[in-house]
C-alpha cells in the first residue's frame, strides 16, 4: 500500500466510508487492468480519480458498479462487505454510474430510458405518466431541466448526460460515478455540470469523478486519487497540488504540458471550402454552408461539441460523403465530390480518420498490409496483375522504425497492437508519403500520453514543412495547444474563425454553445 | 407539419408502420367499394377485388404474418432469424406427425394437441437457433441457414409417405359479426388459427410497446449494453424471445398442415419463411406494419389463384407464380425506403468482464 | 513466404484442417445417433456409404462426378464470403446457368466443337453472372439485403427455368421455348448437340467428363485472384471493413457487384458443366440443391479455395455413396442431408466442436478468420 489515509477522523466505525474498495485486482487475458487497488469514498465528498487513457480507471469503476467481477479483493458499502453479480446488485445498494459512452437507447424516449430496468407497472402495463412526473420532480430539485417525452437521439449530448444523471438519481443513487463526464461538454456546460455536482454533494451524495484533465480535478475535487498502469500511485490534496506534479504522478515522468512550436509562416491558400452543405446518414442536414480556408504552413483547428457537423465536414473534404451544395478546392483544383482516390492522389492529401477501427485500419490485416491500405495498387507494391509481398514488407519495416510503431513484427495483425501503436501505424501510413494537405480528425483520441506527444510533434513538423493542416478535435485543450487559427463549428456552420492569440477558452466555449460573437 | 389532420395521421402511420399498411388498407377499402356497388359486375374488378380474392388473401396472409411476428420477436431482441422457413417447416411436420398419431382421438382434441406439438417443435428450433447464436457465437445468418437445412433434411428423412392426417380445422363463424356484408364472410367466418393470428398481432403490439417485457426486449435489441448496465439479463431475453419466435413460426407451420392443406408435403413452406422476413422489414419491425405487408404478399398469392381460376392463359402460369417472389424483391429494394433495423441485431453480446 | 518456411506453412495447413476434420467426424457421430434413435444401423449405413463412394471404379467415378458441381458452387459461396456477402443464391444461378448453356448447346448446329462448347460454357457463366449481379446491384443501390434477394431469385429462377421447358398445359397454355417437342407431356429440352458436349474422360458406364479439370482450374484461378492480386486485396478489404475500404479509395459498390457477378458466374458454370457434361439436357428436376450445399462446402472448406476442393470431395463422396447406402442398409438417403446440415452447424460454430472434444480456447487468429456476414451492419 503506497497511500496513507487522508484524514485521521475517518477511521472509526460510526463514520465508516460510504464506499470502500480493498485490494482490487482485475486480470484480463494477458493484461493486469487493476492491481491491488485500495480506495475509500466518504459521504458528501467528490473524489477525483485521475489517470491517463488505459490506466484502469474505467475497469475499476465497472467493478464497483458490478459489471465486472474482480479477480481479487472486495468492495464495502457502508462498512459491509458486498458482492456484486450484476449492476442490479450495485444499483440496489445505491450506486449509480454515468458511463463515458452514454448507456441510453437512442430511439427511445427519456421516460423509457430512465425507467428501463426499474419500470413502473400497473396491471401489466407501463405507467409512463407516473415516471414522467417523478422525472420532472428530480429535474426541478437538481436544476436539470429535460423533456421526459423527448427521444434521446434528438437531444444534444449535454442533455443526454443530464438524462444519465437523472437515471441514476431515479434509482435513488447515493454514490454517483461519473466517467469522463466533461469530454463532451463546452467549458460553460462543464461549469454547469460542476454546479450540479456541488448541489448533489451538498445533499449528501458521494461522487467519484473520473477524468484525465488536471484543471478540472483541481477545480472541483475534495480529494484526488491517481491511477497509473492499473496501480494506485498516490493521493493528492487539491489545495496543495499543482498541475505539474499531478501530471508527473499520472504519467510517471516529467511531461511538458505545452506543445513547443514556432510561430506559423502561412503560405498560399491550399484548401478552400465554399458554402458546403451535406446530410447525415439519417437524412438530416449536417452542414449548412461551411466556408473555410486553410493555408500552407498553418494549422487550423476546428473546435466544437461533437455532433455539430465536424465528422461530416471531414468526410466531404476527403470524398467519403457527397456535398449537396458548395465546393471543395484543393490546391486550386475543384475536388467537390471527387472519388476518394483522386482526392488522395491529385490533392496530395492525407487523412487521419476520427475512428481508426472504423475507417483507419483493417484489424485482421497485418501491420504491413495496413501500411499499404491506400497504396497497394501502385508500384512497387503492385506490378500489373500481382502484388509484391517483399516490397510491402520492406516498406513496412521502414515505416515501423521511422514512426516508432511498437509491434512484434510487421506480420502481426493490426488488431493486436495497443491503441497508441495502432494510431501511430495510421499516422505512419498517412505521413510517410509526400503530402500538401493533412486532415486530422481526433488524432489522439483514447491513446496514452507518450503517443499523444509523438503525434503532436509530428503534426507540428508537417506544418513546418509547409503542409496545410486541418485539425478537428473534441478536446479543446488539443485545439488550443496546436492551432494557429481556430474555427468553431456549431449546428453545421463555422460560427467564427479566430487567430490563436484572440482565442480564449471562454470565447470559444460560448461559440461552441451557439452564442454568436456579436451577441 | 401543417397538413390537415387526416393526412398527418396517414403520414404518422406510414413513418411508424411502413408504407405497406397503407397500401393494404387501400386494398381493403377498394374491395369493400367494389363488393358493395354494381362495380362487382365487372369481371376484372371481381377477379382483383372480389370476396373470393379477399378470402384467398387472408388464407395466404396468416402464415406470413405469423412468420413476420416470429421475426419481430427475435429481431427486436437482437437475434436475426433467417431460419423462420425451417422453423415453420419443422412445426408443420411436428403438427402432422402429432395429427397422424392421434387420428383416433376426437377431432378437436387431436387438432389442438397437434398445434401444441407444432409450436413446441418450432420453439425447440428457436431455442437451438438462440443457443447457436448466443452460446456458440455462430454468425446468426449462418445459424439460421443451419436451421433451414436441418429442417429440410430431418423432415424428409423422417417423413412417412403413407401417413395420412384425418381432418382439419373448419370455420367457426362468429355470430352476428359474420353477417356483416363483405367484411363478415372475409374476417369473421374463419378457422381458429386465423383468428389466433389476428389476435396475436394485437397482443405482440401491446406487449412490445406497453409492457415491461417489451421495453426490455427492445432495449436489448437496440443497445444491449445499456440494458446490461441497468441489470437486465441481455442473453436471457434473447433466449426467451427467440424461443417464443420459434413457437410462432411453428404455429404458422401448424396452420399450413392443420388448417390450410390438411396434409404435410416436403418443402411445403415454399419460401413463406423468407417472405415473412421481407414482410417484417417492410412493416418496419412492427406487428401492424407486418400485418399490412403480409396482406400485400398474401394478395399476390391470392391473385395467382384468382387469375388461374379466371382462366387467364395468355401469361404463362410460371410467370404468375413468380409474383410473390418478385414483389418481395421489389418491396425489400424499392418500396421500403429507409428502414431502421434494431441497432444491435446480429451482434453477439458479451460483457468484457466475463470469461 | 510459403517457400521460405515450409514447416511453418505445413503447420498452418494442418491447423486449418483441424476444426473441419473434427466437424465432419462429429457430424458422422451425430448422424449415427440419429440413425440409432430411428432404429437404423449406422455401421451398415456407413459401410454402405463407403462402399458406394470408394468401393470400386464406378464408386470413384460417382464421387468425382458429384464433386465437380460442389467445387464450383462451393467456390461461388466462398468467394462471396470473402467480401462478407452471403450468396444463398448459388442454386438459382446454377439453374439459370444450366438453361443458358443448354439454350446455346441445342442450337447452332454445324459449329465446330472447339467453338460451340466454349460458347455454351460461357453462356452458362454469363447467365449465372447476370443472376448474381442482380442482388449485388440491388444491395448497392437500394440497400436490399442479398440474402432475401438471392433466395427470392432462387424461386424465380426455378420457375423461369420450368417455363423454358414447359410442355404446355391442358388449358391451352403454350409450351416453353426450349421444350423438346418429341418429349410428349414431359417437360425437358432435347439433348445438346454433340459439338457442345463436354467429352468423357472415362465414358459410360463410368461417365466422368473433363469438367473436373475446369473445376480444378477455377479453384486455382480464384485462389490466385483472392490472395495474389490487387483486386483480391480490394475484395478482402471490403469484406473485412467496408468503411476502411472506401477510406482507402476502393470502389466498394463496384467490388460488391463484381463479386456477386463472379460468384454467380461460378455457380452458372457449375450448371453449364452439369448439363453439357453429364445430363446433356435440362429438366426442372436437375435443380439447384447443389447450390444450397455450396454454403456448407464453402464453410467446411473455411472459405479457402483449396479447402473448398477438399470439402467438395467429401460432399461428393457423401452424395456418391448415398444411393448404395440406402440400397444396402435400408437407411434412407435423406440422412445424408441431416449429416450435411450437422457439418454446417459444427463447422460454423467451432466452439461446439471445442466443447465436444474438450479443446482449449480458440486462438485470436481463428477468431479473426471466423466467417461473418453483413446483415444490417452498414
Amino acid at each position: 500500500m503506497t497511500q496513507s489515509q487522508p484524514s485521521p477522523n475517518d477511521r472509526h466505525e460510526p463514520d465508516s466510508p460510504k464506499l470502500e474498495a480493498q485490494g482490487i485486482t482485475k486480470l484480463f487475458p494477458g493484461v493486469v487492468a487493476n492491481k491491488e487497488i485500495d480506495l475509500a469514498l466518504h459521504k458528501g465528498e467528490i473524489l477525483a480519480l485521475l489517470g491517463e487513457n488505459g490506466a484502469g480507471k474505467s475497469t475499476l469503476m465497472n467493478i464497483i458498479y458490478g459489471l465486472y467481477q474482480p479477480t481479487e479483493g472486495q468492495i464495502l458499502v457502508d462498512g459491509n462487505v458486498v458482492e456484486f453479480h450484476s449492476p442490479r446488485d450495485a444499483i440496489d445498494l445505491g450506486i449509480g454510474m454515468v458511463h463515458q459512452h452514454f448507456q441510453l437507447v437512442p430511439v427511445m424516449s427519456v421516460v423509457d430510458n430512465i425507467m428501463l430496468g426499474s419500470e413502473s407497472v400497473d396491471r401489466g402495463l407501463l405507467n409512463r405518466e407516473r415516471v414522467a412526473a417523478q422525472i420532472q420532480e428530480l429535474a426541478d430539485r437538481y436544476n436539470m431541466p429535460v423533456d421526459p417525452n423527448a427521444i434521446i437521439e434528438d437531444l444534444p449530448v449535454g442533455v443526454q448526460q443530464r438524462v444519465e444523471i437523472l437515471k441514476a438519481l431515479y434509482r435513488n443513487a447515493d454514490i454517483l460515478i461519473l466517467d469522463e463526464p466533461t469530454s463532451v461538454l463546452t467549458p460553460q456546460e462543464i461549469e454547469g455540470l460542476f454546479a450540479v455536482m456541488e448541489l448533489l454533494r451538498s445533499q449528501g451524495k458521494s461522487i467519484i469523478f473520473i477524468t484525465h484533465k488536471l484543471k478540472e480535478v483541481l477545480r472541483i475535487a475534495d480529494r484526488i486519487a491517481v491511477l497509473r498502469r492499473g496501480e494506485m500511485v498516490g493521493e493528492a490534496d487539491p489545495k496543495t497540488a499543482s498541475q505539474e506534479n499531478l501530471a508527473t504522478l499520472m504519467v510517471g515522468r516529467k511531461v511538458t504540458l505545452e506543445v513547443e512550436k514556432e510561430p506559423a509562416s502561412a503560405g498560399d491558400v491550399l484548401l478552400e471550402l465554399r458554402a458546403i452543405e451535406a446530410f447525415t446518414d439519417r437524412g438530416e442536414q449536417a452542414l449548412r454552408g461551411v466556408s473555410l480556408d486553410v493555408c500552407a504552413g498553418e494549422i487550423v483547428g476546428v473546435a466544437g461539441v461533437q455532433g455539430n457537423g465536424q465528422t461530416e465536414l471531414v468526410e466531404v473534404i476527403t470524398g467519403l460523403r457527397p456535398a449537396t451544395a458548395g465546393s471543395v478546392l484543393i490546391n486550386g483544383r475543384n475536388m467537390t465530390n471527387a472519388p476518394p482516390r483522386r482526392i488522395t492522389e491529385e490533392g496530395a492529401i492525407c487523412h487521419v480518420p476520427e475512428d481508426r477501427h472504423m475507417y483507419g485500419m483493417v484489424g485482421a490485416y497485418s501491420v504491413a498490409d495496413n501500411l499499404v491500405l491506400n497504396s497497394y495498387y501502385k508500384p512497387p507494391f503492385s506490378s500489373g496483375l500481382t502484388m509484391n509481398q517483399a516490397e510491402i514488407a520492406q516498406h513496412a519495416e521502414e515505416l515501423v522504425a521511422r514512426f516508432d510503431v511498437r509491434t512484434p513484427s510487421v506480420n502481426t495483425s493490426g488488431a493486436s497492437l495497443s491503441g497508441g501503436n495502432q494510431q501511430k501505424m495510421v499516422v505512419a501510413r498517412e505521413f510517410g508519403r509526400p503530402i500538401s494537405l493533412l486532415v486530422a480528425a481526433q488524432p489522439t483520441r483514447g491513446i496514452d500520453v507518450g503517443s499523444i506527444e509523438f503525434i503532436h510533434s509530428q503534426i507540428v513538423a508537417k506544418r513546418d514543412e509547409g503542409v496545410a493542416v486541418l485539425l478537428v478535435s473534441n478536446e479543446l485543450d488539443e485545439i488550443m495547444a496546436l492551432s494557429d487559427r481556430i474555427a468553431v463549428m456549431f449546428h453545421g456552420q463555422i460560427s467564427a474563425v479566430l487567430p490563436r492569440s484572440d482565442a480564449t477558452r471562454e470565447k470559444i466555449g460560448l461559440l461552441m454553445a451557439g452564442v454568436r460573437a456579436d451577441d | 407539419m401543417k397538413n390537415s389532420p387526416p393526412v398527418a395521421v396517414l403520414q404518422r402511420i406510414r413513418s411508424r408502420y411502413g408504407t405497406a399498411l397503407l397500401v393494404a388498407l387501400a386494398l381493403v377499402v377498394m374491395s369493400i367499394i367494389v363488393n358493395m356497388t354494381p362495380l362487382k359486375e365487372q369481371t376484372w374488378l371481381r377477379v382483383l377485388f372480389g370476396v373470393s380474392a379477399l378470402n384467398f388473401t387472408l388464407r395466404a396472409t396468416v402464415p406470413l404474418v405469423l412468420g413476420a411476428l416470429s421475426g419481430i420477436l427475435c429481431e427486436r431482441s437482437g437475434i436475426i432469424n433467417i431460419g423462420i422457413e425451417g422453423m415453420m417447416l419443422a412445426g408443420a411436420f411436428g403438427g402432422f406427425v402429432a395429427k397422424t398419431s392421434t387420428n383416433h382421438w376426437p377431432l378437436v382434441a387431436s387438432l389442438v394437441f397437434s398445434v401444441v406439438v407444432a409450436m413446441a417443435i418450432g420453439g425447440l428450433m428457436g431455442a437451438i437457433h438462440a443457443l447457436f447464436s448466443i452460446r456458440f457465437r455462430m454468425d446468426q445468418i449462418i445459424s439460421g441457414t443451419v436451421i433451414i437445412i436441418l429442417a429440410l433434411g430431418a423432415t424428409s428423412y423422417l417423413y412417412n409417405r403413407d401417413a395420412i392426417a384425418e381432418g382439419k380445422f373448419s370455420s367457426i363463424p362468429i355470430p352476428g359479426l359474420a353477417q356483416i356484408p363483405v367484411v363478415g364472410p372475409v374476417l369473421f367466418d374463419n378457422p381458429p388459427i386465423t383468428y389466433l393470428a389476428l389476435i396475436l398481432v394485437v397482443v405482440v403490439h401491446v406487449g412490445l410497446f406497453y409492457t415491461r417485457w417489451g421495453l426490455r426486449t427492445r432495449a436489448v435489441g437496440e443497445h444491449p449494453r445499456a440494458a446490461d448496465t441497468v441489470g437486465i439479463n441481455v442473453n436471457l431475453y434473447r433466449y426467451v424471445n427467440t424461443t417464443l419466435g420459434g413457437m410462432l413460426a411453428g404455429l404458422a407451420g401448424a396452420f399450413l398442415v392443420l388448417e390450410a392443406v390438411g396434409q404435410f408435403q416436403e418443402g411445403m413452406t415454399a419460401g413463406r419463411g423468407f417472405i415473412s422476413l421481407a414482410a417484417m422489414i417492410f412493416g418496419n419491425w412492427t406487428p401492424f406494419g407486418a400485418l399490412g405487408a403480409a396482406t400485400l404478399f398474401g394478395y399476390t398469392q391470392a391473385l395467382q389463384n384468382e387469375l388461374l381460376l379466371a382462366g387467364v392463359t395468355q401469361v404463362p402460369r410460371q410467370f404468375i407464380s413468380m409474383l410473390p417472389y418478385v414483389v418481395t424483391i421489389v418491396a425489400v429494394s424499392g418500396l421500403v425506403g429507409r428502414v431502421r433495423p434494431p441497432a444491435a441485431e446480429g451482434k453477439v453480446y458479451e460483457t468484457e468482464g466475463s470469461e | 513466404m510459403a517457400t521460405a518456411f515450409p514447416i511453418a506453412s505445413l503447420q498452418r495447413v494442418l491447423r486449418a484442417l483441424f476444426i473441419p476434420a473434427l466437424a465432419l467426424l462429429a457430424a458422422l457421430l451425430a448422424g449415427a445417433i440419429v440413425m440409432i434413435l430411428s432404429g437404423d444401423d449406422p455401421l451398415a449405413a456407413y459401410s454402405g456409404l463407403f462402399q458406394g463412394a470408394f468401393g470400386d471404379g464406378k464408386g470413384w467415378a460417382r464421387t468425382i462426378r458429384k464433386t465437380v458441381p460442389f467445387i464450383l458452387t462451393g467456390l461461388s459461396v466462398a468467394l462471396a464470403f470473402k467480401v462478407s456477402l452471403f450468396n444463398i443464391g448459388a442454386s438459382g444461378q446454377f439453374v439459370i446457368g444450366s438453361v443458358f448453356a443448354v439454350a446455346v448447346g441445342v442450337n447452332f448446329e454445324g459449329l465446330p466443337a472447339f467453338i460451340h462448347l466454349p460458347l455454351a460454357l460461357i453462356a452458362g457463366i454469363v447467365g449465372g453472372m447476370l443472376w448474381g449481379a442482380i442482388p449485388g446491384f440491388l444491395k448497392v443501390y437500394t440497400g436490399a439485403h442479398e440474402v432475401i434477394v438471392t433466395i427470392m431469385l432462387n424461386y424465380v429462377a426455378s420457375l423461369f427455368a420450368g417455363w423454358t421447358v414447359y410442355a404446355g398445359g391442358t388449358q391451352g397454355q403454350t409450351p416453353g421455348p426450349l421444350w423438346d417437342r418429341t418429349a410428349g407431356a414431359i417437360s425437358e429440352t432435347q439433348d445438346v448437340l454433340a459439338s457442345a458436349q463436354i467429352p468423357w474422360l472415362f465414358g459410360p458406364p463410368y461417365r466422368v467428363h473433363y469438367g473436373i479439370f475446369i473445376a480444378l482450374a477455377a479453384a486455382i484461378l480464384i485462389w490466385w485472384l483472392i490472395f495474389k492480386t490487387p483486386l483480391g486485396f480490394e475484395m478482402r478489404t471490403v469484406g473485412h471493413n467496408m468503411r476502411a475500404a472506401s477510406y482507402a479509395g476502393i470502389r466498394v459498390n463496384f467490388t460488391i457487384i463484381l463479386t456477386m457477378a463472379l460468384a454467380g458466374g461460378l455457380a452458372g458454370l457449375a450448371g453449364g458443366i452439369e448439363t453439357l457434361g453429364l445430363n446433356h439436357k435440362f429438366a426442372p428436376e436437375f435443380g439447384g440443391a447443389v447450390g444450397f450445399d455450396g454454403i456448407t462446402v464453402a464453410l467446411l472448406g473455411q472459405t479457402h479455395p483449396f479447402g473448398v476442393l477438399l470439402a467438395a470431395f467429401m460432399f461428393g463422396a457423401l452424395d456418391g455413396g448415398a444411393a448404395t447406402m440406402q440400397f444396402e442398409s435400408g437407411v434412407p438417403a435423406d440422412i445424408i442431408q441431416i449429416i450435411q446440415a450437422l457439418v454446417l452447424a459444427f463447422v460454423a460454430a467451432p466452439l461446439i466442436i471445442r466443447m465436444i472434444f474438450r479443446l482449449r480456447q480458440q486462438t485470436q487468429e481463428e477468431a479473426a478468420s471466423a466467417v461473418s456476414t453483413s446483415w444490417g451492419g452498414s
